[in-house]
């Protein structure tokens, strides 16, 4: 903490009294590069950019200079739509935010709106949400190193392949549930919005019981790669005061070595009575990076491990108005997603649709720290620290 | 589980150092004026008892009469939470930014400033984050469509 704080003293001295600085057009000089800096606009349309993202990098040299993302391709207004829908019709366009952990995204919400209307959640349903969010844990973990991996030009494509073996298992699954593969909708205010099938807790325990393998085949696969090594030890560092310091949330901070993870910090669900452990890195490199991911996965395992036999029977919904209309007020409900902490912040006026709702969107603010992570290192490089994040831009542009 | 900063006790310890700063307590959140607001935001993050070193989320409330920044802070270390207010005329809002205190306000203000025009002095880069160069108007004002 001992640097920042010298740094934040020296910023704070400095803030002029004068006119705010409201920019609304880039002035492009043309003639400021010098001989040696070289200006590349990556993105928005490039495979490794996840999405429509864009780096500005500047080079001196080979290595990078600057960085700046530049945002706002996928801009949909999400947060101005929520204030003409009623709570319950919000729930599939949380889908549409980060379409890779979509049950997470439902789960946020409803959570939320929970808290705001005060609501309780039948027991068996806390259970189907805390097996629901671990499926999906390891499902967006796959892709996750999955896509990583392919950044790093691994073999390509061959890892990513494996990955999609078992995370088609896990979409299995969650059709069973629900009828949909990616966008599932299936939360609801004060429960689910259906029973599991029969059929759904057999295939669950066989998948618990083979993915172990899974993983150690990924692990001889990959640990002692060569090429996974040269790419991502020492590369893209975020040191613990700086990922603190920036908001980094989820795997991005553990890696970084800060053990905060919400499901022990701040126990949501029934996240209080399962035995897991939080995984963090040492360095905070993308190496460490992914083996956060690793090891989460196996973690979720653990929890899944515990929660299907402990599943209770009963109600798997509360009633709830078809038109809910919270009292008067504001709540921040959050819960971590695979790729860290999503928060809605609600502020009712007591009609049936939000006054404002405000999405804390985990990958757009573990983003803020990428110009610091890249800033120095090859271009090769800034795409593999950029990967390491796990970014979807369906819920940084919202 | 994480706690909330009892509101009364922090008003009273504020009021002690940065006297007049705080404009309303309630029991969730704590309301301060904007030109005290860097001055309680380094309060809340050095002193040992509060810690405050996390910002969890900033955003902006447009209530037509006046428009309300949202700043939630976690400590890490005592495992608390504080939601933090502060309000701002609608015609001319201004309001200092944090990002010197915690650089995780960066693009959250900057997305605040494009979509409710909120404008946050001292931001280092301040340019709209989602909305393109040269668009007029800020479309989460509640009068914007």
């Amino acid at each position: 903490m001992k640097i920042d704080e010298a740094k934040t003293e020296s910023v704070i001295l400095e803030i002029p009294k004068a006119q705010p600085v409201m920019r609304d057009v880039e002035i492009i000089d043309t003639d400021a590069p010098g001989d040696d800096v070289f200006v590349l606009n990556m993105g928005p349309q490039h495979p490794s950019t996840h999405g429509v993202f864009r780096m500005r990098v500047t080079f001196s040299g080979e290595l990078i200079e600057d960085m700046q993302p530049i945002f706002g391709y996928l801009h949909r207004g999400i947060e101005k739509l929520a204030e003409t829908r009623t709570y319950t019709q919000f729930i599939p366009m949380t889908d549409r935010l980060s379409y890779l952990t979509s049950m997470a995204n439902n789960h946020a919400y409803v959570v939320a709106v929970e808290k705001l209307a005060g609501i309780e959640v039948p027991e068996r349903a806390e259970y189907i949400r805390v097996i629901m969010n671990e499926l999906m844990r390891i499902s967006s973990h796959l892709m996750a190193v999955g896509f990583f991996l392919n950044d790093l030009g691994c073999s390509v494509f061959t890892p990513l392949l494996y990955m999609y073996r078992e995370r088609e298992k896990l979409l299995d699954l969650f059709e069973m549930v629900c009828g949909a593969r990616l966008t599932y909708n299936y939360m609801r205010i004060g429960g689910v919005s259906q029973d599991l099938p029969e059929e759904f807790l057999g295939y669950a325990k066989q998948f618990v019981k083979e993915m172990p393998s899974y993983i150690e085949e990924y692990e001889q696969l990959l640990a002692e790669n060569e090429i996974l090594l040269a790419r991502t030890k020492g590369v893209g560092v975020l040191t613990p005061e700086m990922a603190v310091n920036s908001s980094a949330s989820g795997p991005v901070l553990r890696a970084s070595g800060i053990k905060w993870d919400l499901r022990k910090a701040d126990p949501y669900s029934l996240y209080d009575r399962f035995d897991f452990d939080v995984p963090v890195g040492e360095i905070g490199d993308n190496y460490d990076r992914y083996r956060v991911r690793i090891e989460e996965m196996r973690q979720s395992l653990r929890i899944l491990e515990q929660a299907i036999p402990q599943l209770p029977e009963g109600e798997v919904r509360t009633k709830v108005p078809q038109f809910l209309r919270p009292p008067k007020g504001e709540a921040y409900g959050r819960i971590e997603t695979p790729q860290g902490e999503l928060g809605f912040y609600l502020v009712s006026d007591g009609g049936i649709a939000p006054y404002r709702l405000h999405i804390r969107p985990p990958t757009l603010i573990n983003v803020t720290a990428l110009s610091e992570m890249v800033v120095g290192s090859l271009l090769a490089d800034a795409i593999a620290t950029f990967g390491s994040i796990d970014v979807c831009l369906g819920e940084i542009d919202r | 589980m994480t706690k909330a900063v009892v509101s009364e006790e922090l008003a009273g310890k504020l009021s002690k150092s940065i006297p007049d700063a705080v404009e309303e307590i309630t029991e969730s959140w704590v309301v301060v004026k904007p030109q005290s607001l860097l001055q309680v935001a380094i309060h809340l993050k050095q002193s040992p008892d509060l810690a405050f070193d996390y910002l969890n989320c900033l955003t902006a409330v447009d209530y037509m009469e006046y428009m309300e920044v949202i700043y939630i802070l976690t400590s890490m270390k005592h495992n608390h939470s504080l939601v933090l207010k502060v309000r701002c005329n609608r015609e001319r809002p201004e309001v200092p930014s944090v990002t010197g205190l915690w650089k995780g306000a960066d693009l959250q203000e900057r997305e605040v400033y494009d979509l409710l025009g909120i404008s946050f002095t001292g931001h280092p880069n301040l340019k709209r984050l989602f909305m393109w160069e040269g668009f007029e108007g800020h479309p989460l004002r509640r009068d914007y469509l």
